[in-house]
């Protein structure tokens, strides 16, 4: 049943295959973000509450929950490669941290350009923005100690395990962030209440959310095939490839 | 006659030998003799019990001399300062967890013996608790006097130390496993321990101040009883795991 994937444990076959995907990802990629963001920046109805800032709803929000949405794919990926033991589910997860750690430092510094002008500060001790912080650390942690082993394999391995014991945290920590907020919490900053968003503001929403989960398909695309080149630099098919490369280049 | 006798003798000795060798297999004794071992040798290098508790004390009296000696404000803030001084006291003396081991070669001979590494681990990091966990929960009243903290919060202080500082040294253990080969862990292990003790630290000082305004703090005990059962049967697995990663 599971025959067909076999052939792509072997990193040659993966690398042309990601080759043949990422032009297609890259265009779906370009499109639905130029048609989302235009329609979401330009044509879209301002919020009758908070005007045209409500825009970076567009950005943040996707941000937020594809950060969220990496993590899992690393523990995913960080879990098959402790399991079976396959050397490019490490690749992918090496690949999938960075990328990551933008999207959730995307989130925070346009949820805090946000906060500004509708809570009248940068930063507010709220449970969302105090986990998307925690999560932030989280990922500076997995990609600290995964560029302090010298060895690759091994730092996949290391960081897939701190991955994993993550993943079981963050259900932990989310849920202790929002008991402390509502014990500790001051001045009542409601979350924003999300009304049921109207269709013409959904729609432009929806193309943004596929528009950036393409383009973080694009990007670790791209990063992973770098993986898969630095950790089989010896192999001869790398080194021809290399060649040929410099060959067209002259 | 005689020489069959002796032989005899022998053999029955051997049987003995060979059934106190299999009473050493057994998980208990197993538990015993790593605690022991490593109690030991904390009690041949005392600075390193004193060190991390020291460092408690200084970090302590430090937040008053900057924040102000005002008795009502210290009292709103000594839970929060105890718990953050004895987070950081804990990574400081997680080091010595593994790494002196790791450095003359007994960590390995460790992960190769029969015994499996979860009974192992856990000794090891029971001895950690008991070196610098505990010592911090009889220190702690005296400095929660220094920064009044509510009279009827003692015992809440008490109870969510003895049951979150062996989450502390639970999970701290998984991150020196990771650094342990590492050779500029120290800051690294901080970044990876730290978010993950963040429960602990929330539920914790909610404990102690619901116990200040009188009410009943069972329910952060249950939460804090629960993360401690947890790590108590999860973490060993991820510790052995990241030990066999860092050993090679």
């Amino acid at each position: 049943m599971w025959k067909w994937l076999h052939p792509y444990a072997n990193p040659e076959v993966t690398y042309h295959f990601t080759s043949k995907l990422l032009p297609w990802l890259s265009a779906l990629a370009a499109i639905f973000l130029s048609i989302g963001l235009v329609w979401a920046l330009l044509f879209a109805p301002a919020d009758y509450q908070q005007g045209h800032s409500f825009r970076i709803f567009y950005i943040h929000v996707p941000a937020a929950s594809l950060s969220m949405g990496i993590y899992f794919g690393m523990a995913i990926a960080a879990f098959c490669s402790l399991v079976w033991q396959f050397k490019l589910a490490d690749a992918s997860a090496a690949a999938l941290a960075p990328i990551g750690a933008v999207f959730t430092a995307i989130a925070l510094i346009t949820g805090a350009a946000w906060g500004k002008p509708m809570w009248g500060t940068w930063w507010i001790w709220d449970a969302r923005l105090t986990s998307e912080l925690i999560l932030l650390f989280l990922y500076l942690g997995v990609i600290a100690l995964h560029s302090a082993f010298e060895d690759k394999n091994l730092a996949g391995k290391a960081a897939g395990i701190l991955t994993l014991v993550g993943v079981i945290n963050i259900p932990i920590i989310k849920y202790s962030v929002d008991w402390w907020n509502t014990l500790h919490q001051g001045s009542t900053v409601s979350k924003l209440g999300k009304p049921s968003m109207s269709l013409d503001m959904l729609w432009p929403f929806i193309i943004c959310f596929i528009g950036f989960s393409l383009l973080v398909g694009v990007i670790a695309c791209l990063r992973f095939r770098n993986e898969i080149l630095a950790r089989n630099s010896i192999r001869p098919w790398v080194r021809e490839l290399v060649s040929q490369k410099l060959n067209n280049d002259h | 006659m005689t020489l069959n006798s002796h032989n005899s003798a022998t053999t029955f000795e051997n049987a003995d030998i060979m059934i106190t060798q299999r009473k050493k297999l057994s998980y208990r004794h197993a538990f015993m003799l790593v605690l022991k071992r490593d109690l030991t040798i904390a009690m041949r290098h005392r600075d390193d019990i004193i060190n991390p508790l020291l460092f408690f004390v200084i970090v302590i009296t430090l937040f008053p001399l900057g924040i102000g000696p005002e008795a009502q404000t210290l009292s709103r803030i000594a839970p929060g300062i105890i718990w953050v001084a004895a987070l950081l006291a804990t990574l400081l003396s997680l080091d010595r967890l593994f790494k002196s081991d790791h450095h003359d070669g007994s960590l390995e001979q460790m992960l190769l013996s029969p015994h499996p590494i979860f009974v192992l681990v856990l000794a090891k990091i029971f001895a950690h608790w008991l070196i610098t966990g505990l010592p911090l929960i009889f220190i702690a009243p005296l400095l929660a006097v220094l920064l009044h903290l509510n009279e009827q919060s003692y015992g809440a202080l008490m109870l969510t130390l003895l049951l979150g500082t062996p989450v502390l040294s639970l999970l701290g253990a998984i991150g020196v496993a990771l650094t342990v080969g590492i050779k500029k862990g120290g800051v690294l292990l901080s970044l990876l321990v730290l978010p993950l003790y963040i429960p602990v630290l929330i539920f914790a000082t909610s404990a102690i101040d619901t116990a200040a305004l009188g009410l009943p703090y069972s329910g952060q005990l249950a939460i804090i009883a629960a993360l401690f059962f947890g790590s108590l049967t999860l973490a060993p697995f991820a510790v052995g795991a990241a030990l066999k990663v860092s050993t090679n």
